[in-house]
Protein backbone atom coordinates (compact mmCIF):
# COMPACT_ATOMS: atom_id res chain seq x y z
CA UNK A 1 0.00 0.00 0.00
CA UNK A 2 3.04 2.05 0.71
CA UNK A 3 3.60 2.46 -3.37
CA UNK A 4 0.51 3.71 -4.11
CA UNK A 5 0.09 5.99 -1.79
CA UNK A 6 2.72 8.84 -3.30
CA UNK A 7 5.95 10.69 -2.00
CA UNK A 8 4.15 11.42 1.12
CA UNK A 9 2.51 8.32 2.32
CA UNK A 10 4.48 8.62 5.42
CA UNK A 11 2.22 11.34 6.41
CA UNK A 12 -0.90 9.25 5.60
CA UNK A 13 -0.13 6.20 7.49
CA UNK A 14 1.19 8.58 10.82
CA UNK A 15 -2.61 10.15 10.51
CA UNK A 16 -4.04 7.19 10.65
CA UNK A 17 -1.90 5.60 12.96
CA UNK A 18 -2.35 8.03 15.43
CA UNK A 19 -6.42 7.98 14.75
CA UNK A 20 -6.03 4.32 15.66
CA UNK A 21 -4.16 4.93 18.70
CA UNK A 22 -6.33 7.30 20.01
CA UNK A 23 -9.57 5.90 19.29
CA UNK A 24 -8.20 2.29 21.15
CA UNK A 25 -7.16 4.44 23.58
CA UNK A 26 -10.52 6.15 24.34
CA UNK A 27 -12.64 2.60 24.01
CA UNK A 28 -10.12 1.05 26.18
CA UNK A 29 -10.30 4.00 28.95
CA UNK A 30 -13.53 3.67 28.57
CA UNK A 31 -14.10 -0.36 29.32
CA UNK A 32 -11.46 -0.52 32.33
CA UNK A 33 -13.29 2.54 33.48
CA UNK A 34 -16.77 0.84 33.39
CA UNK A 35 -15.50 -2.53 34.49
CA UNK A 36 -13.64 -0.97 37.55
CA UNK A 37 -16.96 0.96 38.51
CA UNK A 38 -19.21 -2.30 38.22
CA UNK A 39 -16.59 -3.94 40.31
CA UNK A 40 -16.78 -1.39 43.02
CA UNK A 41 -20.31 -1.03 43.01
CA UNK A 42 -20.69 -4.94 43.27
CA UNK A 43 -18.61 -4.61 46.49
CA UNK A 44 -20.09 -2.13 47.78
CA UNK A 45 -23.94 -4.38 47.43
CA UNK A 46 -22.07 -7.17 48.68
CA UNK A 47 -21.32 -5.26 52.21
CA UNK A 48 -25.12 -4.56 52.32
CA UNK A 49 -24.57 -1.42 51.46
CA UNK A 50 -27.46 -0.45 48.66
CA UNK A 51 -29.72 2.26 47.37
CA UNK A 52 -33.07 2.63 48.49
CA UNK A 53 -35.00 1.71 45.28
CA UNK A 54 -32.59 -1.20 45.48
CA UNK A 55 -33.41 -2.48 48.91
CA UNK A 56 -37.26 -1.98 48.47
CA UNK A 57 -36.96 -4.41 45.57
CA UNK A 58 -35.09 -6.91 47.38
CA UNK A 59 -38.18 -6.50 49.84
CA UNK A 60 -40.72 -6.63 47.15
CA UNK A 61 -39.21 -9.53 45.10
CA UNK A 62 -42.70 -9.78 42.75
CA UNK A 63 -41.76 -6.51 41.91
CA UNK A 64 -44.51 -4.40 43.98
CA UNK A 65 -42.89 -1.41 44.86
CA UNK B 1 -41.29 5.91 26.46
CA UNK B 2 -41.49 9.39 26.44
CA UNK B 3 -38.09 11.58 26.48
CA UNK B 4 -38.74 12.85 30.12
CA UNK B 5 -38.51 9.40 30.90
CA UNK B 6 -34.56 9.22 29.89
CA UNK B 7 -34.14 11.70 33.44
CA UNK B 8 -34.63 8.61 35.18
CA UNK B 9 -31.06 7.47 35.27
CA UNK B 10 -31.74 3.80 36.31
CA UNK B 11 -34.14 3.93 32.72
CA UNK B 12 -31.15 5.79 30.62
CA UNK B 13 -29.43 2.71 31.78
CA UNK B 14 -31.79 0.06 31.36
CA UNK B 15 -32.24 1.87 27.74
CA UNK B 16 -28.90 2.41 26.42
CA UNK B 17 -27.87 -1.45 27.81
CA UNK B 18 -30.51 -2.11 25.17
CA UNK B 19 -29.34 0.14 22.28
CA UNK B 20 -25.23 0.17 22.44
CA UNK B 21 -24.61 -3.39 20.90
CA UNK B 22 -26.64 -2.26 18.57
CA UNK B 23 -25.55 1.20 17.68
CA UNK B 24 -21.82 -0.72 17.63
CA UNK B 25 -22.66 -3.21 14.78
CA UNK B 26 -24.06 -0.02 12.75
CA UNK B 27 -20.95 2.31 14.10
CA UNK B 28 -19.03 -0.73 12.44
CA UNK B 29 -20.82 -0.92 9.28
CA UNK B 30 -21.16 3.16 8.36
CA UNK B 31 -17.68 3.63 9.52
CA UNK B 32 -16.11 0.54 7.83
CA UNK B 33 -17.93 1.52 4.60
CA UNK B 34 -16.48 4.79 4.80
CA UNK B 35 -12.81 4.16 5.69
CA UNK B 36 -13.06 1.58 2.50
CA UNK B 37 -14.39 4.16 0.17
CA UNK B 38 -11.96 6.46 0.90
CA UNK B 39 -8.49 4.50 1.26
CA UNK B 40 -9.64 2.41 -1.77
CA UNK B 41 -12.60 3.70 -3.69
CA UNK B 42 -12.17 7.95 -3.63
CA UNK B 43 -9.32 9.43 -6.67
CA UNK B 44 -6.18 10.89 -5.75
CA UNK B 45 -6.86 14.84 -6.02
CA UNK B 46 -5.47 16.81 -8.71
CA UNK B 47 -3.28 18.84 -6.47
CA UNK B 48 -2.77 17.12 -2.73
CA UNK B 49 -2.54 14.08 -4.31
CA UNK B 50 -3.19 10.71 -1.94
CA UNK B 51 -2.52 12.74 0.94
CA UNK B 52 -6.06 13.91 0.37
CA UNK B 53 -7.05 10.82 2.66
CA UNK B 54 -5.80 12.11 5.59
CA UNK B 55 -8.75 14.94 4.98
CA UNK B 56 -11.13 11.39 5.32
CA UNK B 57 -10.56 11.34 9.17
CA UNK B 58 -9.36 15.37 9.64
CA UNK B 59 -12.72 16.64 8.56
CA UNK B 60 -14.82 14.58 10.40
CA UNK B 61 -12.69 14.70 13.95
CA UNK B 62 -12.90 18.45 13.32
CA UNK B 63 -16.72 18.27 12.96
CA UNK B 64 -17.23 16.22 15.62
CA UNK B 65 -14.52 18.31 18.17
CA UNK B 66 -17.23 21.43 17.88
CA UNK B 67 -20.27 18.47 18.03
CA UNK B 68 -18.58 17.69 21.59
CA UNK B 69 -18.49 20.93 22.82
CA UNK B 70 -21.84 22.04 20.94
CA UNK B 71 -23.20 18.69 23.07
CA UNK B 72 -21.83 19.79 26.57
CA UNK B 73 -22.79 23.56 26.02
CA UNK B 74 -26.46 21.91 25.76
CA UNK B 75 -26.44 19.76 28.84
CA UNK B 76 -24.51 22.98 30.57
CA UNK B 77 -28.37 24.70 29.78
CA UNK B 78 -29.71 21.98 31.05
CA UNK B 79 -27.67 22.01 34.49
CA UNK B 80 -28.09 25.46 35.09
CA UNK B 81 -31.84 26.02 33.49
CA UNK B 82 -33.73 22.66 33.98
CA UNK B 83 -31.28 21.38 36.73
CA UNK B 84 -31.89 17.99 34.61
CA UNK B 85 -30.40 14.65 36.78
CA UNK B 86 -28.64 13.52 33.68
CA UNK B 87 -27.60 17.37 32.05
CA UNK B 88 -23.90 17.38 33.98
CA UNK B 89 -23.75 13.28 33.68
CA UNK B 90 -23.33 14.34 29.79
CA UNK B 91 -21.13 17.27 30.07
CA UNK B 92 -18.85 15.10 31.94
CA UNK B 93 -18.92 11.87 29.93
CA UNK B 94 -18.52 13.87 26.86
CA UNK B 95 -15.70 16.44 27.55
CA UNK B 96 -12.91 13.59 27.46
CA UNK B 97 -14.36 12.45 24.23
CA UNK B 98 -14.56 15.73 22.57
CA UNK B 99 -11.10 16.54 23.90
CA UNK B 100 -9.59 13.18 22.04
CA UNK B 101 -11.01 14.23 19.02
CA UNK B 102 -9.93 17.89 18.81
CA UNK B 103 -6.27 16.00 19.27
CA UNK B 104 -6.95 13.88 16.53
CA UNK B 105 -7.86 16.73 14.60
CA UNK B 106 -4.90 19.00 15.54
CA UNK B 107 -2.85 16.21 14.97
CA UNK B 108 -4.35 14.80 11.73
CA UNK B 109 -4.05 18.68 10.40
CA UNK B 110 -0.49 19.35 11.19
CA UNK B 111 0.26 15.53 9.51
CA UNK B 112 -1.42 17.20 6.44
CA UNK B 113 0.04 20.92 6.70
CA UNK B 114 3.52 19.73 6.70
CA UNK B 115 3.65 18.26 3.10
CA UNK B 116 0.66 20.28 1.68
CA UNK B 117 1.42 23.88 3.50
CA UNK B 118 5.47 23.09 3.97
CA UNK B 119 4.38 23.51 8.30
CA UNK B 120 3.41 21.50 10.98
CA UNK B 121 1.81 24.81 12.24
CA UNK B 122 0.48 28.20 11.93
CA UNK B 123 -0.72 30.69 14.34
CA UNK B 124 -3.65 31.37 11.87
CA UNK B 125 -7.03 32.05 13.13
CA UNK B 126 -8.83 28.63 12.76
CA UNK B 127 -5.93 26.94 14.15
CA UNK B 128 -5.24 28.43 17.15
CA UNK B 129 -9.16 28.56 17.88
CA UNK B 130 -9.17 25.18 17.76
CA UNK B 131 -6.45 24.56 20.12
CA UNK B 132 -8.09 26.99 22.63
CA UNK B 133 -11.02 24.65 22.20
CA UNK B 134 -8.61 21.69 22.89
CA UNK B 135 -7.36 23.71 26.24
CA UNK B 136 -10.38 24.52 26.96
CA UNK B 137 -11.65 21.08 26.87
CA UNK B 138 -8.61 20.43 29.71
CA UNK B 139 -9.52 22.99 31.56
CA UNK B 140 -12.78 21.95 32.50
CA UNK B 141 -11.74 17.87 33.08
CA UNK B 142 -9.45 19.90 35.76
CA UNK B 143 -11.82 21.78 36.98
CA UNK B 144 -14.24 18.58 37.54
CA UNK B 145 -11.73 16.82 39.36
CA UNK B 146 -10.46 20.13 41.64
CA UNK B 147 -13.65 20.18 42.74
CA UNK B 148 -14.84 17.19 45.25
CA UNK B 149 -19.04 18.14 45.33
CA UNK B 150 -20.39 16.88 42.05
CA UNK B 151 -23.25 19.57 41.94
CA UNK B 152 -21.36 21.96 42.65
CA UNK B 153 -18.34 20.69 40.23
CA UNK B 154 -21.40 20.63 37.53
CA UNK B 155 -22.93 24.52 37.96
CA UNK B 156 -19.35 25.59 38.32
CA UNK B 157 -18.22 23.85 35.14
CA UNK B 158 -21.76 24.44 33.39
CA UNK B 159 -20.82 28.64 33.39
CA UNK B 160 -17.70 27.65 32.23
CA UNK B 161 -19.06 25.67 29.58
CA UNK B 162 -21.14 28.25 27.97
CA UNK B 163 -18.35 31.11 28.38
CA UNK B 164 -16.34 28.83 26.47
CA UNK B 165 -19.04 28.03 23.38
CA UNK B 166 -18.25 31.67 22.21
CA UNK B 167 -15.34 29.96 20.72
CA UNK B 168 -17.81 27.87 18.37
CA UNK B 169 -18.97 30.67 16.49
CA UNK B 170 -14.97 31.69 16.18
CA UNK B 171 -14.19 28.57 14.92
CA UNK B 172 -16.27 28.02 12.33
CA UNK B 173 -16.22 31.64 10.55
CA UNK B 174 -12.70 32.22 11.27
CA UNK B 175 -11.94 31.71 8.04
CA UNK B 176 -14.49 34.19 6.56
CA UNK B 177 -13.44 36.80 9.38
CA UNK B 178 -9.57 36.75 8.77
CA UNK B 179 -6.92 36.32 6.19
CA UNK B 180 -6.14 32.22 7.46
CA UNK B 181 -3.95 29.58 6.09
CA UNK B 182 -6.68 27.32 7.04
CA UNK B 183 -8.81 27.06 3.55
CA UNK B 184 -12.44 28.34 3.81
CA UNK B 185 -15.55 26.14 4.30
CA UNK B 186 -15.92 23.02 1.20
CA UNK B 187 -18.65 21.21 2.32
CA UNK B 188 -21.21 23.11 4.09
CA UNK B 189 -20.95 26.42 2.33
CA UNK B 190 -23.52 28.76 0.61
CA UNK B 191 -23.98 27.71 -3.05
CA UNK B 192 -23.14 24.02 -1.88
CA UNK B 193 -19.95 22.16 -1.54
CA UNK B 194 -16.71 22.39 -3.66
CA UNK B 195 -16.14 18.81 -3.27
CA UNK B 196 -16.32 16.70 -6.32
CA UNK B 197 -19.06 13.55 -5.80
CA UNK B 198 -16.16 11.05 -5.63
CA UNK B 199 -14.98 12.68 -2.49
CA UNK B 200 -17.61 14.02 -1.29
CA UNK B 201 -19.82 10.91 -0.47
CA UNK B 202 -16.47 8.72 1.62
CA UNK B 203 -16.04 11.79 3.67
CA UNK B 204 -19.91 12.25 4.26
CA UNK B 205 -20.37 8.20 5.19
CA UNK B 206 -16.92 8.69 7.49
CA UNK B 207 -18.19 11.46 9.43
CA UNK B 208 -21.98 9.68 9.50
CA UNK B 209 -19.78 6.85 11.06
CA UNK B 210 -17.45 8.87 13.40
CA UNK B 211 -20.63 10.55 14.61
CA UNK B 212 -22.31 7.14 15.66
CA UNK B 213 -18.84 6.30 17.38
CA UNK B 214 -19.19 9.47 19.20
CA UNK B 215 -22.54 9.55 20.61
CA UNK B 216 -21.28 5.38 21.17
CA UNK B 217 -18.75 6.30 23.38
CA UNK B 218 -20.30 9.18 24.99
CA UNK B 219 -23.22 7.26 26.13
CA UNK B 220 -20.79 4.30 27.70
CA UNK B 221 -19.13 7.04 29.19
CA UNK B 222 -22.49 8.42 30.18
CA UNK B 223 -23.19 5.19 32.05
CA UNK B 224 -19.81 5.57 33.79
CA UNK B 225 -20.66 8.72 34.82
CA UNK B 226 -24.10 7.15 36.72
CA UNK B 227 -22.31 4.32 38.45
CA UNK B 228 -19.53 7.04 39.36
CA UNK B 229 -22.10 8.63 41.08
CA UNK B 230 -23.95 5.91 42.35
CA UNK B 231 -20.89 4.43 43.91
CA UNK B 232 -19.95 7.93 45.80
CA UNK B 233 -23.62 8.06 47.12
CA UNK B 234 -23.00 4.41 48.70
CA UNK B 235 -20.03 5.04 50.15
CA UNK B 236 -21.30 8.27 51.98
CA UNK B 237 -24.20 6.28 53.18
CA UNK B 238 -21.61 3.66 54.90
CA UNK B 239 -19.63 6.58 56.18
CA UNK B 240 -22.98 7.92 57.79
CA UNK B 241 -23.85 4.62 59.20
CA UNK B 242 -21.07 2.63 59.99
CA UNK B 243 -23.13 -0.24 61.33
CA UNK B 244 -24.88 -0.72 57.88
CA UNK B 245 -21.32 -0.68 55.91
CA UNK B 246 -20.60 -3.84 58.19
CA UNK B 247 -23.70 -6.05 57.57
Amino acid sequence: MMGTLGPHAGFILAAYGVTIVIVLALVGWILLDGRMLRGQLADLEARGIRRRSARKAADHPTGTR
Amino acid sequence: MALLDLANPTRFMTLTGRILPWLWAVTAIVLGTGLYLALFVAPADYQQGETVKIMFIHVPAAWLSMFGYGMMATSALGTLVWRHPLADVAARAVAPIGASFTLMALVTGSLWGKPMWGTWWEWDARMTSVLILFLMYLGLIALWNAIEDPIKAGRVGAVLILVGSVNLPIIKFSVDWWNTLHQPASVFRMGGSTIAPSMLYPLLICAVGATLLFIALSLMAMRNEILRRRIRALRLVAAASPAGASA
